[in-house]
């Protein structure tokens, strides 16, 4: 089993780098930015898939956690403190090597977070949100569940639309570049696109390597255990509350992750990336790629997300999404990966039999 | 506050309420029958106003409304045959995302086949500016025909359900499916009424409420969140609840305005509905039996 | 045979010298355009205009020639689209420059992206930080909002209005017109009573209106480029409000006028002359090109010209003019936008400079009202 999963991880690690030499080789490097952008997106999907597969969670408001991220850091790394320099909490946080000083929009100086500062912030925040969130909406079920979650993201969405601070609708701009380590910075520049793509998928890799040994320890099926039948479960002695509690704060983790490194990547974010059209999305990618399956939501969230940013699909984008999330709910309900063709067609042919007649 | 203001506050709450309310209704119907949440209901309201405003142009306006509730419920069999007839018994999140899908798709169409501009019905009596004074207050006329059609909905599904055979047989459905195939109900077809007789009802909404907003292509959507929101909080089940809790959530928000930036109006109520669905997950005037049982 | 076989030989080498002229290599121009999604009554008819003016250039022979290629790219108003798509344009397309965004958010997103690729992008968007600070590749066809504020708070004053309500929509340009009209309104003695700011999908604002009758202003000032500002307008005359209303030159789409039907009568608004083209005088700089404009759009796509459509065609015409001035390459083309002087669109006439990378004054303006359901000039 162990040897499986770090396998799987590995092989997972070889296609990457392949993608990235046959970009290379083929003369496409600009391939790579929207690679990269569809990893961050690929965070959610990944975290979401746990949720919604194992702990059988639906969340229709989970945009709003890549938002709280990317926001957080958004905001901490442009927000200016110049003219609270004298204050305490300030001079507190510059004597931590928190701030950084930087040049603003109008060539002035400005002191912000230190990107790494920020992030920290962003994670810690969307821990305490999700926490504190979980904890009513998971006693909810089913529809009840769904609605709870839409909320939040609406609230979520309205928030960060009426802030004048985060900048309205227009959003949060010239977010600078996250210096991860010497060298290697997250950020838009074509120098650093390889580096970014890399370090993109390797968070994907990181990940996927959290989450499937989470699935595959006795966290792993005590949630599927949930997911099959809650009730069983807790007779069983399974802590039910707590394992769903800590699936949806480790899935809210990952997506404000996603989204404060796309933030920096994309230097700023805007209000749409909490809304309801993109969780939506990513439940459907969820949905498409297989809910139990992290490996077939990676897979979809890449390939489609990709797709979607490249515009192959142009004005029909949505449209396509719709179609093919139909599709494969109707005819492949377990995801993509695990389509039966036989069965598919077993099915319809029984259920067109069987059709109009009562009962 | 006058009175005058709070009266006037009133009624923009009533009017917001009356588009709540039966987009709620809407949703508790194929929710009785099937235990499906439609998240496709919004569009059933949008294809009605889009559909009667090219009617229009060439029949006049009762006819086109009756067409175009006409083609909604045609376009409401339509998604029941294709997309939820044959499932065998799929489980809720299933359901969610299919009817999620669905919903995309007929907003793309409504985009590929009337394009992305606005568009309104004319009003049914009076225009744009006339406006009725009824005690200090003033209200479209268009706002009172609105609420008249959500009672003349809720009387017409009232006097559905409890007298007539049909009506009965979908409340059968809904309480319980086995039993009621088991009495030789044919199921499958109440499930397709069902969807027909929510299209119906949201494309007739969509008509009355058009000249007051305006009708697109992408309008659908809010709809069906509000919608949801107005069906959970009146309690899932509840067709009276619904409408009670549309014009409550109508009344909350305008009021909420008078109290706080109107850029949180939508938060407001959402956020209601979190602190009811807290304390009460069955809803303000839902059944916790019934909503524990719809839920497993 | 053999005379035949020189003849054929010598033709073939004379067709080889002389390879048609016109077959060089396609300009390419992108466009980030919202078509689809909640900004489409922007990006819609921008890029039909677009396609309809390059169909038309490239029938006349292109530019000295060479045939233009537009690569219209749909970003359905998510500025995370819009900057995937601008790197794509740049670097797989290799555009020449970029037409677009048509919302103010895209555009600040992709500004740096347009920088850095040194790409010209001429944003139809209409937020005044896309070229304040300038960049030097980033260009602005849309009237800067405080030009428009200015009009209107001149009218005001001269009416004699001191108070009044304001409403803006929750998105870009209604927050630049609230900044704008903030910053302006006490210079006009105008004081702003209430401030309320609306969701753009709002199906009803019986509310806002309410809060705007019981502060008893004089006049209503309503900030929106979407639909939902005639409902406003609707609502403020059913609940009885009388006092006059002015709106934005996002209210410049007679689809708007037409969703308000009778309660637009007397909304007064500045907007750029194209939306009233057919009343323009003769002599007027702006008359051949807005009814050209118009007539070509209106018999080809069906539907009325709105001045959303216009800044499509500035862009566009603008970049023709500088690179048949400058040739295809792209410093000399930059210099040469910088430079134009005196250049008709529909939104006015443009006087661009290496500091000035919009080019508009305030006389790119005219106060126009709804008459008869038809937009007129508002006369003294």
């Amino acid at each position: 089993m162990l040897g499986s999963r770090y396998a799987r991880v590995a092989l997972f690690l070889a296609a990457v780098v392949a993608v990235q030499l046959l970009a290379h080789a083929a003369e496409k490097p600009f391939f790579l930015t929207q690679l990269t952008m569809a990893a961050y997106y690929t965070l959610v999907a990944a975290g979401l898939s746990l949720l919604m597969g194992y702990a059988g969670q639906i969340s229709l408001g989970h945009a709003a956690f890549f938002a709280i991220g990317g926001y957080a850091s958004g905001y901490l790394t442009t927000v200016d403190l110049t003219a609270r320099r004298e204050g305490p909490l300030v001079a507190v946080l510059a004597r931590l090597h928190v701030l950084v000083p930087h040049a603003d929009l109008y060539g002035g100086e400005a002191l912000s977070f230190h990107p790494w500062a920020a992030f920290a912030v962003a994670v810690v925040l969307t821990l305490a949100v999700a926490w504190l969130i979980g904890v009513p909406v998971l006693k909810l079920k089913g529809h009840y569940l769904a609605m709870a979650t839409l909320g939040f993201g609406t609230i979520v969405y309205s928030i960060l639309l009426a802030s004048e601070s985060l900048g309205a609708a227009d959003g949060l701009g010239s977010v600078p570049p996250f210096p991860l380590l010497p060298g290697i910075s997250v950020g838009g520049g074509r120098a650093a696109r390889v580096a970014n793509y890399y370090v993109a998928w390797g968070l994907v890799a990181l990940a996927l390597l959290v989450l499937s040994s989470l699935v595959e320890s006795r966290v792993g099926r005590a949630l599927r255990a949930i997911h099959g039948a809650e009730d069983a479960a807790a007779s069983m002695g399974v802590d039910v509350a707590r394992y769903k509690l800590k699936t949806f704060v480790l899935s809210a983790v990952l997506a404000a992750v996603g989204g404060s490194f796309l933030t920096h990547f994309n230097a700023g974010i805007g209000p749409a990336e909490a809304g309801v059209m993109k969780s939506v999305r990513y439940v459907a990618i969820v949905a498409v790629g297989g809910m139990g399956s992290l490996w077939g939501t990676v897979a979809t969230s890449a390939v489609l997300t990709f797709l979607s940013l490249r515009g192959y699909f142009g004005t029909l984008d949505d449209a396509v999404f719709g179609a093919v999330l139909i599709a494969v709910m109707l005819f492949s309900p377990d995801g993509v990966l695990r389509f039966d063709p036989r069965g598919a067609l077993r099915t319809a042919r029984d259920r067109l039999r069987g059709s109009g007649v009562a009962g | 506050m006058q009175l005058e203001l709070v009266l006037q506050y009133l009624v923009a709450g009533l009017t917001y309420g009356t588009i709540y309310a039966v987009v709620g209704v809407g949703f508790n119907i194929i929710y009785n029958t099937t235990g499906i949440i439609n998240f496709a209901q919004g569009e059933f309201v949008m294809l009605g106003g889009m559909t009667a405003v090219t009617l229009h142009r060439f029949v006049p306006l009762p006819l086109a409304i009756a067409g175009a509730v006409a083609v909604t419920m045609a376009a409401g069999a339509l998604v029941e045959a294709t997309c939820i007839r044959w499932l065998e018994k799929p489980s809720v999140l299933r359901m969610i995302i299919i009817t999620i899908g669905v919903s995309i798709l007929i907003r793309e169409l409504a985009l590929v086949s009337w394009g992305e501009s606005v568009r309104a019905l004319p009003y049914f009596t009076g225009n744009e500016v006339s406006s009725l004074t009824l005690g200090g207050v003033h209200v479209s006329p268009q706002v009172l025909w609105s609420l008249a059609t959500c009672v003349l909905i809720v009387v017409f599904l009232w006097f559905f359900f409890q007298h007539t055979s049909l009506g009965r047989q979908m409340r059968a459905c809904a309480a319980n499916r086995d039993a009621a195939a088991l009495c030789g109900i044919a199921t499958k077809n109440l499930v397709t009424l069902s969807f027909v007789l929510s299209a119906g009802i949201g494309a007739l909404a969509g008509c009355v409420v058009s000249p007051i907003t305006y009708t697109a292509y992408n309008i659908g959507t809010g709809l069906a969140i509000k919608g949801f929101t107005v069906a959970i909080l009146g309690g899932l089940g509840s067709s009276m609840g619904a409408v009670g809790a549309g014009f409550l959530v109508g009344v909350l928000e305008a009021f909420s305005v008078s109290l706080m930036p109107a850029a949180y109006k939508d938060a407001i109520s959402v956020a209601v509905l979190l602190a009811i669905l807290f304390l009460r997950p069955s809803g303000l005037f839902g059944s916790g039996a019934a909503a524990r049982l719809k839920t497993a | 045979m053999k005379t035949l076989r020189l003849a054929a030989a010598a033709a073939l080498l004379a067709a080889a010298f002389h390879a048609p002229a016109a077959e060089q290599e396609p300009l390419k121009v992108g466009a980030l355009l919202s078509v689809t999604g909640p900004a489409s009554f922007l990006g819609a008819p921008e890029a039909r205009t677009l396609e309809m003016l390059v169909e038309e250039l490239n029938q006349k022979g292109g530019i000295d020639g060479r045939k233009i290629q537009l690569v219209v790219k749909d970003t359905a108003g998510d500025p995370a689209k819009a900057v995937s798509f601008a790197k794509q344009l740049m670097e797989e397309d290799k555009v020449f420059a970029i037409v677009g965004p048509a919302t103010s958010g895209e555009t600040l997103a992709v500004k740096p992206i347009a920088e850095e690729g040194k790409t010209l992008l001429l944003s139809c968007a209409a937020a005044e930080v896309i070229v304040n600070p300038v960049a030097s590749h980033v260009f602005k066809v849309a009237p800067k909002d405080g030009y428009a504020a200015e009009m209107i708070f001149r009218r005001m004053k001269k009416m004699g209005i001191k108070r009044i309500g304001f409403l803006s929509s929750n998105t870009g340009f209604g927050k630049a017109g609230k900044d704008q009209v903030e910053k302006l309104a006490p210079g006009h003695g105008v004081e702003v009573a209430v401030s309320e700011v609306y969701d753009k999908a709002a199906t009803d604002l019986t509310a806002e209106v309410t809060k705007l009758k019981a502060a008893n202003v004089q006049a209503i000032l309503n900030w929106s480029i979407e639909p939902a500002q005639a409902i406003v307008i609707k609502n403020a005359r059913q609940i009885g409000l009388t006092i006059p209303i002015f709106q934005s030159h996002g209210f410049a789409n007679i689809q708007y006028a037409k969703a308000a039907g009778a309660a637009a009568e007397g909304v007064m608004f500045p907007a750029s002359r194209i939306v009233v083209a057919d009343s323009l005088a003769e002599k007027h700089p702006q008359k051949a090109v807005v009814a050209s404009y118009k007539k070509a759009y209106e018999s080809r796509y069906k539907e009325d010209v709105s001045t959303f459509g216009g800044h499509a065609y500035d862009a566009l015409m603008i970049l023709v003019r500088a690179v048949k001035e400058a040739g295809p390459d792209r410093e000399k083309v930059r210099v040469a936008l910088e430079g134009t002087k005196g250049f008709v669109g529909t939104a006015g006439v443009f006087n661009l400079s290496a500091a000035d990378h919009n080019g508009l004054a305030l006389d790119a303006f005219e106060m126009l009202t709804v008459r008869d359901g038809k937009f007129a000039v508002l006369g003294e």
